[in-house]
């Protein structure tokens, strides 16, 4: 066996982050480890690349047993990870981002190699098909090739057993496919691969063998050719979980949202949102499909308040607010779950219970003239985290430190703290796993049923297909087609993002 | 008991701070003491033991200085002699004097921080806050009866540091003109506004070459809080005390307070919440200067007793970094203020007794400072461990503070 972890047990104050795991893997096999977020994969792959120490257990390298006292001492034994955010120069070129620590030298003042480290880089980017150009800047790299740059920086340092942390959250589907290649080759030329991610699809697609993890212990082991994602996600959660969540048919009744002929300028002046017309309706879910970048950002900002449409008619249950602040757009009674909730929709140094208050602290009960009712604000924050199922050893903890399923669930608990008549919910379950997808869709359905008009946008097209009544794709800010959800597949949706027009569609 | 040891971990930082400032600084003595080195060729052992002895003696000094002597304190107490228990507690009571104004500038700063501004601009705010008091009482003097003076005195530091707060917070909140310029720029506006204003007739002091204003004290007075000779602690310290416990409810207790912390940590997510982060920005900066001008206030009508040029003594600097020491806490700028006001008044006598020259004490002070500043290097220097998860959590807010309060 070329790598084995045997009973690997981390403490850290508050949480067994691993308990007695361990796993196996042979040369030229590809093993992937599935698990929610916060289930103890990251915390075991640093143990493995010698960041942690492990409280106890023993690491076998070729039936060696190892101590790893720095990284360095996991590098020299072989093990080079690829961490879900590259540690990369952007000044650099290839060349020096890779050699960095790693230079060799040609005199003995120190000068650097370059020759040698550029040969070494290109016949490793030849041997992998890893298809890099050693000489260009990292900064002007896609963030897929980057990628790539880090494989050969442990690839170039002689590791043989590679570690990839939830490699394709930043790539597009694309790219992602690529990887795979670049894996396959990899495991043929005799490398030990570890890919640790938590989509179901890429595990069945790649992995020789799959561990799962659940709550820092080995829930379960799978062999690809036999497993099916919905084995994986029940193991992974712990119950039986609904990939497409369960629902009846819409009732549609009064328009909530209406938009037409709006026009909205991005943060260059450039105008992002083109002339969209599009009804939501109370009782329906419609889902905005399309490649990021197409004017969603900017339009969901326009309908929330947080920026000001150009021109056009934008009402929400009948009010104008084309150039209402986000407060009065709140008033009306719309729920918003905003894309980037680190950067709008949380406060990370701030408590479970400030963040739940977040966008109605000015309001009874949580406040009566000006001055807080403590009471009220920790007994209604602690109704949410119970009724959200939001793990959190209390509503005093940081919204920082949750998982990012756990703070999705602060986000959509507070929304929905309140009557909403209108939920715009952006990319309302990326980066989140299995469990918390399944969980936040069936909230929504929820609000929809109860008879509120909710607005989806998001670019992934399973979300799309699993929730949307009605799918409106959206290219370069305007709605090109809608599809009732029936109608639509990967392959019509698909046509329409990249900009096709489409005859079935219905004009909006 | 959580409370307690995460109460006990917020401590731990800034006491091996002060405990290491004080270590280093007595480093310093040793190496400063020219007599030492002179016997060192003749009587290595005593040299030595006089070098340490020296620091021993220079500590005890301040500690004297600082709280008077113990003994003293209470046999002055048994004999009753007022003479005897001023002379006896005036230590203490003038370490009190010396926090006074820096908890209401610390309490300045830590509003500004939380809401995300950095105001450098407390001297400037302390100097027109003095300016504005001094002013009220001369026009006032002989007009209204004494109480409504010293009210309206205290009123128009308030209303002048707050003003001189607000401008920064202003320009920030509609121009984006970022507040460390600005509020640098008016330090030196507020110090020439000062000088030309002592150099009238109404206020300057009559016959001084030097530009002081004429003694307030015969006109409005702080009434003291020990009515005993020489004692000049006041009830401005109680009002600092008061405001410490007022900035504490505004902060954790009201709406206006959250919208200024929440706007402080992420303007992003603030706007997001509907909240004007501008209005938060002016809010917090003419608080800030409020308080800061009030600082001047007390001490032109109170301790100090006359306006002169350097009425604050550069407090509106220190003051940042004791608000940055206290972990923008209300009651942490008490305590640090007291710890800083003790160092002060302690050094004036470690100066007298021991001949140890009052900069090194300033040293000692910049040393607490600075570890403060770094407390990566506190936590290693003692060894203290931090939880990992704790450690990538610990979201430094743009304010500097790690420390988030809670409500």
């Amino acid at each position: 066996m070329r790598l084995e972890l045997r009973d690997i047990t981390k403490r850290f104050p508050g949480v067994l982050a691993n308990d007695k795991i361990s796993i196996a893997a042979d040369r030229g096999k590809v093993l992937a480890m599935l698990g929610e977020n916060g289930a103890g994969k990251t915390t075991l792959m640093n143990i493995l690349s010698g960041l942690y120490r492990p409280d106890s257990g023993q690491i076998f390298i070729d039936g060696e047993e190892l101590v790893f006292a720095d990284p360095v001492d996991a590098i020299r034994a072989g093990v080079g990870m690829v961490h879900q955010h590259f540690m990369l120069v952007p000044v650099f070129d290839v060349v020096e981002s890779v050699a960095l620590g790693a230079e060799t030298v040609t005199d003995r003042i120190g000068t650097f190699d370059r020759a040698a480290a550029r040969k070494r880089i290109v016949e490793l980017s030849e041997q992998y098909k890893l298809d890099v150009d050693p000489d260009a800047r990292i900064e002007s790299l896609p963030v897929g090739v980057r990628q790539r740059v880090e494989i050969i920086k442990a690839l170039y340092r002689h590791s043989d057993i590679l570690v990839l942390d939830e490699p394709s959250a930043v790539l597009t589907p694309y790219e992602t496919e690529e990887l795979f290649t670049i894996i396959r080759s990899l495991a043929a030329g005799g490398t030990t691969v570890i890919f640790i991610t938590h989509k179901l699809n890429e595990v069945l697609e790649v992995a020789d063998d799959i561990v799962v993890l659940r709550r820092g212990r080995v829930a379960g082991k799978a062999d690809p050719k036999t497993a099916t994602r919905q084995e994986l996600a029940n193991l992974m959660v712990g119950r039986d979980v609904e990939l497409i969540v369960p629902k009846g048919p819409a009732k549609p009744a009064d328009v909530v949202l209406h938009m037409e002929g709006v026009f909205v300028r991005d943060d260059r002046l450039e105008m992002a949102v083109n002339g969209l017309d599009l009804d939501v309706r109370a009782g329906e879910i419609v889902a905005i499909a399309g490649v990021q970048g197409n004017g969603q950002t900017e339009l969901v900002e326009a309908i929330t308040g947080l920026r000001n449409a150009d021109s056009g008619t934008i009402t929400i249950a009948g009010h104008h607010t084309e150039k209402a602040s986000p407060r009065q757009v709140s008033d009306l009674g719309v729920a918003h779950i905003p894309e980037d909730r680190g950067r709008d929709g949380l406060i990370n140094p701030m408590t479970i219970a400030e963040n739940y208050i977040l966008d109605s602290y000015h309001k009874p009960p949580y406040s009566k003239n000006g001055i807080f009712d403590l009471k009220a604000v920790r007994e209604r924050a602690a109704q949410g985290v119970k009724d959200f199922d939001i793990r959190t050893p209390s509503i005093d903890t940081y919204a920082g430190q949750l998982s990012g399923g756990n703070q999705q669930k602060v986000v959509v608990a507070r929304e929905f703290s309140v009557p909403v008549k209108l939920v715009v919910a952006a990319q309302p379950t990326r980066g989140l796993d299995v469990g918390s997808i399944e969980y936040i869709h069936r909230r929504l359905v929820e609000q929809r049923d109860a008879g509120a008009a909710i607005l989806i946008v998001s670019t992934e097209l399973d979300e799309v297909l699993a929730v949307g009544d009605r799918i409106a794709v959206m290219f370069d800010g305007r709605i090109v087609g809608i599809l009732e959800g029936d109608d639509a597949t990967y392959e019509n949706l698909g046509l329409l993002m990249g900009g096709a027009s489409f005859g079935g569609g219905v004009a909006a | 008991m959580k409370r307690v040891t995460s109460f006990a971990r917020r401590l731990a930082v800034p006491t091996l701070s002060v405990i290491t400032a004080l270590i280093v600084g007595a480093i310093a003595i040793v190496l400063t003491d020219f007599d030492a080195y002179s016997k060192l060729g003749t009587d290595p052992v005593g040299a030595i033991a006089g070098a340490v002895g020296g620091v021993g003696k220079a500590y005890g000094s301040m500690l004297a200085g600082a709280f008077g002597d113990p003994t003293r304190i209470v046999t002055a107490l048994q004999t009753g002699n007022p003479k005897d228990v001023a002379s006896a507690i005036r230590p203490i009571t003038e370490t009190l004097v010396a926090a006074t104004p820096y908890i209401f500038t610390g309490l300045a700063i830590a509003i500004s921080f939380r809401a995300g501004m950095f105001n450098i601009g407390g001297d400037g705010q302390i100097r027109l806050g003095a300016l504005a008091a001094t002013m009220a009482a001369i026009f006032l003097a002989g007009k209204v009866a004494s109480p409504i003076i010293l009210l309206a005195a205290l009123a128009a530091a308030i209303v002048a540091g707050g003003f001189w707060g607000f401008i920064p917070g202003f320009l920030k909140a509609r121009t984006g003109a970022h507040e460390v310029i600005t509020t640098i720029m008016l330090n030196s506006i507020a110090s020439l506004v000062l000088f030309f204003a002592l150099r009238s007739p109404e206020l300057r002091a009559a016959g001084s070459s030097s530009p002081v204003s004429k003694n307030l004290q015969p006109i409005v007075d702080v009434p003291n809080i020990i009515a005993l000779p020489t004692l000049r602690l006041d009830y401005g310290f109680v009002v600092a005390l008061i405001m410490a416990g007022l900035v504490s409810l505004l902060l954790f207790r009201t709406t206006k307070g959250f919208e200024l912390r929440a706007s402080g940590f992420s303007l992003t997510a603030a706007r997001y919440a509907g909240i004007s982060a501008g209005g938060s920005m002016m809010l917090a900066m003419a608080l800030s200067g409020g308080l800061a001008g009030l600082a001047g206030g007390f001490m032109v009508i109170g301790t100090v007793g006359q306006l002169s040029l350097d009425i604050s003594g550069g407090i509106g600097f220190n003051a940042i970094a004791l608000a940055l020491l206290a972990g923008l806490r209300p009651s942490g700028v008490v305590a640090a203020a007291l710890l800083f006001g003790a160092l002060t008044q302690g050094g004036k006598l470690m100066g007298v007794q021991s001949g140890i020259p009052f900069e090194l004490l300033i040293f000692i002070m910049a040393l607490v400072i600075m570890f403060v500043a770094a407390p990566g290097l506190i936590r290693s220097i003692w060894r203290i461990k931090v939880a990992k998860p704790a450690a990538e959590i610990a979201t430094v807010s743009p304010t500097g503070a790690s420390e988030a309060g809670t409500l």
